[in-house]
């Protein structure tokens, strides 16, 4: 009933087409990840999901085209959490995650005791209702995007858009952060959209990658299909190896200099060495 | 354990009891403000009498004061009018920079932003240098209109530039300056009105009657209303204006209403005062330090924190100087500049 489906998606900013033509979708409870380089469009695209973007083309969550609902509405069924969430310093958690309430209260009523139940559950959901009355501030990284996801939890949305969750997390706090979305996911129907920069973490949980380079979809599908050396290497001009792990999804790994012999693909090698050995410019 | 680890667990105390606690203190801020204002003064008044008299006044409460008939005079006719009018100015001019505050998500913001002073400042000069012998009646309705003709320009002029608070800060801020050269150059052409005009630029209660209280009572009504309607929506505007929209709320119709609201609310009060600076901005400071920052203890704080604190300030501007006066803005920014740089030293040591 939450599926997500993106036609023909085309934004501008000031006037420069940043995201041209993108079609995608992810079934209800899937999680769907966008990877692109950087400036690729993978943001944009997922602001104009969430409505934050004028756009053209469209978005259809189940049987709602999300054009056609606005405001408060739309907010009860998508939830957006930034890169960079803005977590006002003075803030307690409690406050913070209590505002994601806000598209279920009237224009001058305020939360009631149903609204902080669940705040409170979203809070305790997510390991940071011990610190309730703790000032925003004072959370480390891998607490303020917790306190992120309960405020948008709050929200009961059907979709949870994510852009870069993990970016500024050490890898125990990615994985910490990224199995509860998987856990939320499964234990509530969520469908799951989120930017990811790593390409390996991207495939180890998401159900289907989108490809994004210069505003256009490159390849979508499976992530065994999507991240491959040659992909990889094009879209993103980096020298990688890509291997699989057990359980057959992508492993990339980043590798340093010119390609040492080994069975690696044919082809140009990119950019010369200089007298570091480290690659000259292309 | 590391010192910091400790000041980290630090909780922001118990929301519901420091609330309570704070309009605890406020109420009695005011009630003590209003009483020791009523009774210093070049009358001197018995004070237990004085206490009864008012308490008296109080709808159902009967009670016999000793006062006389010339000191009743005295409390009810020159002084409790000035009070009144005083709490009401800094109520409104407290409310006004809380809010501008909220919607700009900036404490440094007070309540003359937006070219509301300089507009006011502006309304009064010319009511002064032109209207001649009807200037005084007309200066308070001159500054009123000018302080809402300046909050307009400076708001369409904002909304030319873009979106966001930035840019509309920042037209305010050339707006202001724009108007102030104006306002220096109609001065400057009619020397011997200066004398008048910065003394009313300067601030003063001392022409304070009923008949004022009456007349801004329906504005402060309205202003104040609609601006603690809006505490939640300004806490959830705390989150930036995009977060705001993906929460459903719409931060240009907030921002809209609570800038015409404020700017009604500064209006009201510097067309009945003149300029009083300061208030606005260490008021609600002094709140947050108090009750926390959430705008729906902030603004309502900030309401009855800056009634207070503005009636203490009139009685040190009316009595320092016995019989003379002091401006009241110069009060405010004597008394004001070291509290203010005081309660920054508090939110010093526990920010950094």
């Amino acid at each position: 009933m939450s599926t997500l489906t993106v036609r023909g998606l085309e934004v501008d900013l000031d006037g420069t087409p940043v995201v041209r033509g993108v079609s995608c979708g992810i079934g209800s409870g899937g999680w769907l990840a966008v990877i692109g380089p950087n400036g690729a469009g993978k943001s944009t695209l997922l602001r104009a999901v969430a409505g934050l973007l004028p756009h053209r083309g469209r978005v259809t969550l189940g049987d709602t085209d999300t054009q056609a609902v606005r405001g408060r509405a739309l907010a009860r069924i998508l939830a957006f959490v930034p890169q960079n969430p803005l977590l006002p310093d003075d803030m307690t958690v409690a406050d913070y995650v209590l505002l994601g309430r806000t598209p279920y209260l009237g224009y001058l009523s305020s939360p009631g005791r149903h609204d902080r139940r669940v705040a409170d559950d979203a809070a305790e959901r997510l390991d940071v209702a011990r610190f309730a009355d703790r000032r925003l501030a004072t959370l480390s990284g891998g607490e303020r995007q917790r306190a992120a996801l309960a405020r948008a939890l709050t929200q009961e949305p059907s979709l949870l858009l994510l852009d870069e969750p993990t970016a500024a997390l050490d890898i125990g706090h990615q994985q910490q952060v990224l199995d509860l979305v998987d856990e939320l996911r499964r234990a509530r129907g969520l469908t799951v959209v989120t930017t990811l920069h790593d390409l390996t973490t991207a495939g180890q949980y998401a159900d289907e990658l989108v490809l994004l380079d210069g505003g256009r979809v490159r390849a979508d599908g499976p992530a065994v299909d999507v991240i491959t050396e040659e992909l990889v290497s094009q879209v993103y001009s980096a020298r990688v190896r890509v291997t699989t792990d057990t359980g057959g999804r992508p492993v990339v790994t980043p590798l340093r200099g010119p390609i040492p012999e080994g069975p690696i693909p044919e082809g140009p090698i990119p950019g010369g060495t200089d007298a570091g050995g480290r690659p000259g410019p292309r | 354990m590391n010192p910091g680890a400790d000041r980290d667990a630090r909780p922001a105390g118990h929301p519901g009891r420091r609330t309570a606690r704070a309009y605890g203190i406020a109420a009695a801020f005011l009630v003590v403000a209003v009483l020791g204002s009523a009774l210093v003064g070049a009358a001197d008044l018995n004070p237990l009498a004085t206490v009864t008299a008012l308490l008296d006044r109080i709808p159902f409460v009967d009670l016999h004061s000793s006062l006389s008939p010339l000191d009743r005079a005295v409390l009810y006719q020159i002084r409790m009018p000035r009070i009144v009018l005083g709490a009401l100015v800094g109520g409104l001019l407290s409310l006004a920079g809380a809010g501008y505050q909220g919607v700009f998500r900036n404490p440094l913001v007070d309540s003359g932003l937006l070219g509301a002073s300089a507009g006011a400042g502006l309304g009064a000069t010319v009511a002064i240098v032109y209207l001649g012998g009807a200037g005084p009646s007309a200066v308070p309705v001159a500054a009123f209109v000018g302080a809402l003709a300046g909050v307009a320009v400076a708001y369409a002029a904002g909304a030319v530039g873009g979106p966001g608070t930035a840019t509309l800060l920042l037209a305010g801020l050339a707006v202001g300056m724009f108007l102030t050269a104006i306002q220096t150059f109609v001065l400057q052409r009619s020397a011997q009105d200066i004398q008048q005009v910065y003394s009313w630029l300067l601030g003063s209660l001392a022409t304070a009657g009923w008949g004022q209280v009456g007349e801004i009572l329906p504005y402060t009504a309205v202003s104040t209303l609609v601006v603690l309607l809006h505490g939640r929506h300004l806490d959830v505007l705390s989150v930036g204006d995009e977060e705001a929209r993906s929460l459903g709320l719409h931060p240009g119709r907030i921002r809209l209403l609570v800038v015409s609201a404020c700017a009604l609310a500064a209006a009201t009060a510097v067309a009945v005062s003149g300029l009083i600076g300061f208030v606005g901005i260490i008021v609600p400071h002094a709140v947050r330090r108090l009750a926390g920052t959430s705008y729906r203890v902030v603004l309502p704080l900030s309401l009855l924190f800056g009634a207070g604190f503005l009636v203490l300030a009139d009685t040190l501007a009316r009595t320092v100087l016995a019989p003379g006066e002091l401006p009241i803005g110069v009060v405010t920014a004597l008394v004001g500049s070291p509290v203010f740089i005081w309660i920054l030293r508090g939110t010093r040591s526990v920010h950094t």
